[in-house]
């Protein structure tokens, strides 16, 4: 089982070096589980350099709803694929990227835990960020099943954090979001849609890591998941993505 | 743009009034006549509004409807519409919501301005606007049609009071000041079950938008926005159907929440 798993990882290692979509693991082998999956987002990990944090994915309810489960999936974020404020995306590397908007906390201490909830998280978080994630599936035309998607580390490619602001007084929920591509109005929610409460995704995310006897550290950045559907990016657009009370991050695409 | 005489205004305005009395809809004005536009939408629409006056009636405000582009495409506009907002239509926090009194209800989560002062068009721009409104409050429209199925295209639509059936307005109004009116973010729950989320540009970029384009609209027939009228500025999401003994919720940041408790109505318990 193990060298399948590094296998499957050097799979999708080779389909981001060779900047083509592959099909779906599960196309060959039917029965890969989402443990299974776990273990080959982990094979990814160990070959990924310094860690900078975490990401939620599959958090709204009409998603779950849509692949036919009741839980998000999580992946991690390499140090190496974030963008710096004011710095473009280049596309070239990547495959098939969408942008979404989403809620990023910053963590001001360790925390772990098996039962921890939402206001673990928040007394945890030392700032909130309105952050963009760029996904990039490996997978043809973004179609996988749940074990595919976490193997591919939830699609995440790159991402961009704004300038954090202290979470004392945000009700990360109620926060309005706002996606423009090119100055155009793509989609609108709030907090909300990450899991009901950003911090409630976060939560999750800490449980799950708790399975492995792991947890997040003071520092690192967690994703809290998209607000929005994805929307395709090509060179030439500019993504901006405003959040009430945590600022406007725009990132220019470039090739 | 001229209306066409064969039009019959009245008549089409009666058959409007007849369907809002006995909760029987009829059938599209434009399954008729597919040559019924916005012109012909509005003539009827201020033929069948003096007959709700006549009932004892009055206007407190008006909603603009078809303020998101997704919306437009589908009846094939490039700009919203308005109609006006009855006092025997307005619900307040907390209140019960008789199905009995609608044919097909929807509900729609709204951010809805209160005016200070009198607006009159041309001419007015989003700032003008926010100095002319008293503040903002938490809202939700009931729409509802009295065409058939919700069957409609644009005339039809114009006609119906741009098929607004009720609205549901919080009594906390909340200056403006400081906030941005596109970024006040909103969840709709339904029994306490998240249903969808949004922010104020869903509605036309910016809900002040909507009473500047509102107010001169209004002012190509000299009509102003009045004090203490009411402006629904638009759906922040899509419009959600509704059942007897459900509870829903919309919750505006900064504005706060408001509620309404569908009944199945007359001889039911509220």
């Amino acid at each position: 089982m193990s060298a399948d798993v590094q296998q499957l990882a050097a799979r999708l290692s080779k389909a981001v070096a060779e900047r083509t979509a592959i099909d779906p693991l599960t196309d060959e082998v039917p029965d890969l589980d989402l443990e299974t999956g776990y273990a080959v987002q982990r094979v990814l990990r160990d070959q990924a350099g310094p860690l900078a944090g975490w990401k939620l994915g599959v958090t709204s309810r009409a998603k779950q709803a849509q692949v036919g489960v009741s839980a998000p999936v999580c992946g991690f974020l390499p140090a190496a694929a974030a963008l710096d404020l004011g710095e473009p995306l280049s596309v070239s590397p990547l495959i098939q990227p969408r942008a979404e908007p989403e809620i990023v906390f910053v963590l001001g201490r360790d925390l772990a835990g098996a039962h921890c909830t939402a206001v673990d998280v928040l007394s945890a978080t030392a700032g909130l960020a309105v952050g963009i994630e760029v996904l990039d599936s490996r997978f043809r035309d973004y179609r996988f099943t749940m074990a595919d998607v976490v193997a591919d580390n939830t699609s995440a490619a790159r991402y961009l954090v704004g300038t954090p602001v202290p979470p004392a007084g945000i009700d990360a929920r109620l926060v309005g979001v706002v996606l423009e591509k090119n100055g155009e109005l793509v989609a609108t929610a709030s907090g909300a849609a990450s899991l009901g409460h950003p911090a409630a995704a976060v939560a999750w995310l800490v449980r799950r890591l708790a399975l492995s006897g792991e947890g997040l550290r003071a520092g690192e950045v967690v994703l809290s998941g998209g607000l929005t559907a994805a929307t395709p990016v090509v060179a030439g657009d500019v993504v901006t993505v405003s959040i009430d009370r945590l600022g406007t991050v725009e990132m220019a695409i470039s090739s | 743009m001229p209306v066409s005489d064969s039009l019959d205004a009245p008549g089409k305005a009666r058959a409007l009034y007849e369907a809002r009395r006995t909760r029987i809809p009829i059938a599209p004005f434009t399954d008729a006549d597919p040559s019924l536009g916005m012109a012909e939408g509005y003539a009827i629409q201020r033929e069948l509004l003096p007959l709700l006056l006549a009932d004892g009636d009055r206007v407190v405000g008006y909603k603009v409807g078809l303020t998101s582009t997704a919306m437009q495409r589908m009846v094939g506009v490039d700009s919203p519409d308005h109609g006006p907002v009855l006092a025997s239509t307005i619900y307040r926090d907390g209140d019960a919501l008789p199905l009995d009194r609608f044919i097909a209800p929807k509900v729609e989560a709204e951010i809805v301005f209160v005016m200070g002062e009198r607006l009159l068009g041309p001419g007015v721009g989003p700032t003008d606007a926010a100095r002319a409104v008293a503040g903002a409050a938490a809202s939700m429209e009931i729409v509802d049609s009295r065409i058939a199925d919700w069957r409609i295209k644009l005339a039809d639509t114009v006609a119906d009071l741009a098929s607004n059936g009720a609205v549901a307005v919080s009594s906390r109004v909340v200056p403006l000041e400081g906030l941005d009116t596109r970024l006040i973010g909103m969840t709709l729950t339904r029994n306490g079950e998240l249903i969808d989320t949004g922010a104020g540009a869903a509605a036309l970029g910016d809900p002040l938008a909507v009473i500047a384009w509102l107010a001169n609209v209004l002012g190509e027939h000299g009509v102003a926005l009045e004090p203490e009228h009411l402006v629904m500025t638009g759906a922040l999401h899509a419009a959600v159907p509704l059942a007897a003994g459900e509870v829903y919720r919309a919750e505006f940041d900064r504005l706060g929440p408001v509620s309404v408790r569908v009944t199945a109505g007359a001889g039911v318990a509220a």
